[in-house]
């Protein structure tokens, strides 16, 4: 009776169109969603293409550059001398240094990030849940350089790290480690072990985020299918959830192993005077002027990832996507 | 003889929410049991107790005479077809089901044709190299139930197994069930909300409500003998009726029950019976389910589809034989 009441006159069954450009519009998107898809991914794909591609391309064709040892000018002719540069002890070194870093931030960061990304997909709820998102995000918020400054204090020989440790009468466990050969140092604000800190915790909610989405998708009965077949639960996270949070991981990873091959602040800043891939191209692009160098460096990291990425492919890490 | 399960007035209380609420409960070894009732009303609670997912609050639980509280689900012989399968989806059919070997220590060769024996139990051989997303819902109940059957299990439980079947596929999966049953020689425990699931395929059926069982007993008890009006409503849609209707018809003044097919509807003129309006027929297939108003009580009668029935709103006469009509235990 309602209806009868809205509807004074019988409704056309075919509604007029709403007329003007917009309407026509409308409707032309309608008949064509092609059209609408090209207009939307044309301003991303320009972008994409022509500022990132684009220097990506200049980068590499510099890395084909070589110098002028003499008058320090970019030798525009096609060369495989920086490389050959680029493979010097030293540099080679400085690569080696930097990807061994890359891995151990890695495993660490997953180690870290499982147990708590575990919790949050299977136990936290509601204000629990809230609260780790936001836990996790928090220093995301906050500057990259307030962060590293603050675990420079944290870390410094008067710091508070050391101040725990001696109340705690731990400090010989400390001065135990920093006597080590290659981790140890002055103090943990100056050594190895320092960068390593710093660099885990950095990373961590990258690494976190990605776990955590993965367990999230595992059904909560497959972990009981496991136990109900026998499994003890070691076997059912090395049989069943380890699997199955795999792709997680290597997405998690692909961040944190990337970013550390490519940072520069964190090992400027807390560590040992020894460089890292990143020190090296701000050195060599900067104070040093050799472009082409610098280049050839930043390749290092590209060609690494592509390896990582074709590496974790084949050990079927994406299947499960 | 051992029972294959025994509950001792097991409790499982979540806050205060009783799932399951002083149960006693002694299933025989070899026994095809079901576990009937609405959601919510604690046979699923009760299957998490067996299988050792749950932990009871109070009471206690022995599996073939053995305790099994604090005992986890690794260590109990006993397996699980969950209600929509729990299949790993990184693993293959064959990995699937030689899963429980696997984790036991089972020799590969081995394991795998142990697998592959058990899907051929369960008419699946050959689909060992697929994927389970690969499987129609059908084949997945099958690969759970190999999965589950290949470690042969003292006790083999199924949470709502042809739940998520159509119907043609869930009577063929009955049979199945109850013939591999016979085969096997396994006590299964099956958990349902179907009662005719229930009553065609177990040997005793357990009637759950609130967390309690309101009756035990063969299919026929439960479904002829109804103690209780839950009882008589929930299984098989019984007509309950009230303890004065009852007295008149049988001098007692207790609740009853009476099944729809039992009831005779005939044109209000022919003699004595119990005097009705038709208010509704609903046509069944096979037979046709009608709904009458005898002065205030809903009654519903079951009969043969083609017989010639009076008109909607016309008045009836109700008729049946004094031996169909149940008195319950419940008290009036």
């Amino acid at each position: 009776m309602t209806i009868a009441a809205v509807q004074s006159k019988p409704a056309p069954a075919i509604l007029p169109g709403s007329g003007g450009m917009r309407g026509a519009f409308s409707d032309l998107f309608w008949r064509r969603p092609q059209l609408l898809l090209l207009l939307m991914l044309l301003p991303p794909v320009l972008w994409l293409g022509i500022v990132y591609i684009g220097s990506l391309f200049a980068l590499l064709l510099q890395s084909f550059f070589s110098i002028d040892e003499f008058s320090g000018l970019i030798n525009r002719e096609f060369t495989l001398k920086t490389y050959g540069d680029l493979f010097q002890a030293a540099n080679l070194d400085i690569i080696l240094r930097t990807v061994t870093m890359a891995a151990l931030v890695t495993l660490a960061a997953a180690v870290v990030a499982f147990p708590i990304a575990y919790y949050a997909a299977r136990y936290a709820r509601g204000r629990w849940k809230a609260l780790f998102y936001l836990g996790v995000m928090l220093p995301l918020w906050s500057s990259y350089l307030v962060k590293i400054y603050a675990w420079k204090l944290i870390l410094a020989k008067e710091g508070i790290l050391t101040w725990l440790l001696a109340k705690l009468n731990l400090l010989w466990l400390l001065d135990g480690w920093l006597s080590l050969p290659i981790v140890g140092g002055n103090s943990l604000s100056v050594s190895f072990t320092g960068t390593f800190i710093v660099f885990v915790y950095v990373w961590l909610p990258f690494m976190i985020l990605p776990v955590q989405a993965a367990l999230e998708r595992v059904p909560g009965n497959l972990v009981e299918a496991s136990s109900d077949l026998g499994a003890s639960p070691g076997q059912t996270f090395r049989n069943v959830l380890f699997p199955l949070a795999l792709p997680g991981i290597v997405a998690g990873s692909i961040f944190t192993f990337s970013l550390t091959l490519g940072d520069y602040i964190i090992p400027q800043i807390i560590g040992t005077s020894r460089l890292f891939i990143g020190q090296a191209v701000y050195s060599q692009q900067g104070t040093a002027g050799n472009i082409p160098l610098a280049a050839a460096f930043t390749v290092v990291p590209i060609v690494i990832m592509g390896f990582y990425l074709w590496g974790a492919k084949r050990m079927g890490a994406f299947d499960a996507l | 003889m051992t029972s294959a399960v025994s509950f001792k007035q097991v409790s499982r209380h979540f806050g205060s929410v009783r799932a399951v609420d002083a149960v006693d409960l002694e299933i025989a070894p070899g026994e095809f049991f079901a576990m009937l009732g609405p959601s919510g009303s604690g046979k699923t609670t009760c299957l998490r107790l067996i299988a050792g997912f749950e932990q009871p609050t109070a009471g206690s639980i022995s599996i073939f005479g053995e305790r099994a509280e604090g005992v986890p689900p690794y260590r109990r012989n006993v397996n699980t077809v969950f209600q929509d399968y729990a299949l790993f989806p990184h693993l293959n059919v064959l990995d699937n089901v030689a899963y429980g070997l696997m984790v036991k220590g089972v020799g590969k060769a081995e394991r795998l044709k142990a697998a592959e024996e058990a899907l051929s139990l369960v008419r699946l051989p050959g689909y060992g190299a697929r994927r389970p997303g690969q499987l129609s819902g059908g084949q997945r109940q099958r690969v759970a139930l190999a999965r589950a059957l290949v470690n042969q299990p003292k006790v083999l439980l199924l949470d709502e197994p042809l739940g998520a079947l159509d119907l043609k596929l869930r009577e063929n999966m009955q049979e199945e069930l109850k013939s591999l049953q016979k085969v096997l020689g396994i006590t299964f425990v099956f958990v349902t909300h179907d009662q005719g699931e229930a009553l065609s395929m177990a040997d005793r059926v357990a009637v759950f409500n609130d967390g309690r069982i309101m009756q035990i007993g063969t299919p026929e008890d439960i479904y002829q003998r109804p103690k209780t009006r839950f009882v008589a409503d929930f299984v098989g849609s019984s007509n309950v009726l009230p303890p004065d209707f009852v007295q008149r018809y049988s001098g007692q003044h207790r609740w009853g029950s009476l099944r729809p097919e039992s009831i005779r509807v005939s044109s209000a003129a022919s003699g004595d019976g119990v005097a009705a309006r038709l208010v509704g027929t609903n046509y069944l297939g096979a037979t046709t389910r009608l709904a009458l108003d005898a002065d205030g009580l809903r009654l519903h009668a079951m009969v043969p589809a083609g017989t010639a029935l009076p008109a909607e709103g016309e008045a009836v006469m109700l008729t049946f034989n004094r031996e169909s009509l149940h008195l319950m235990d419940e008290p009036a």
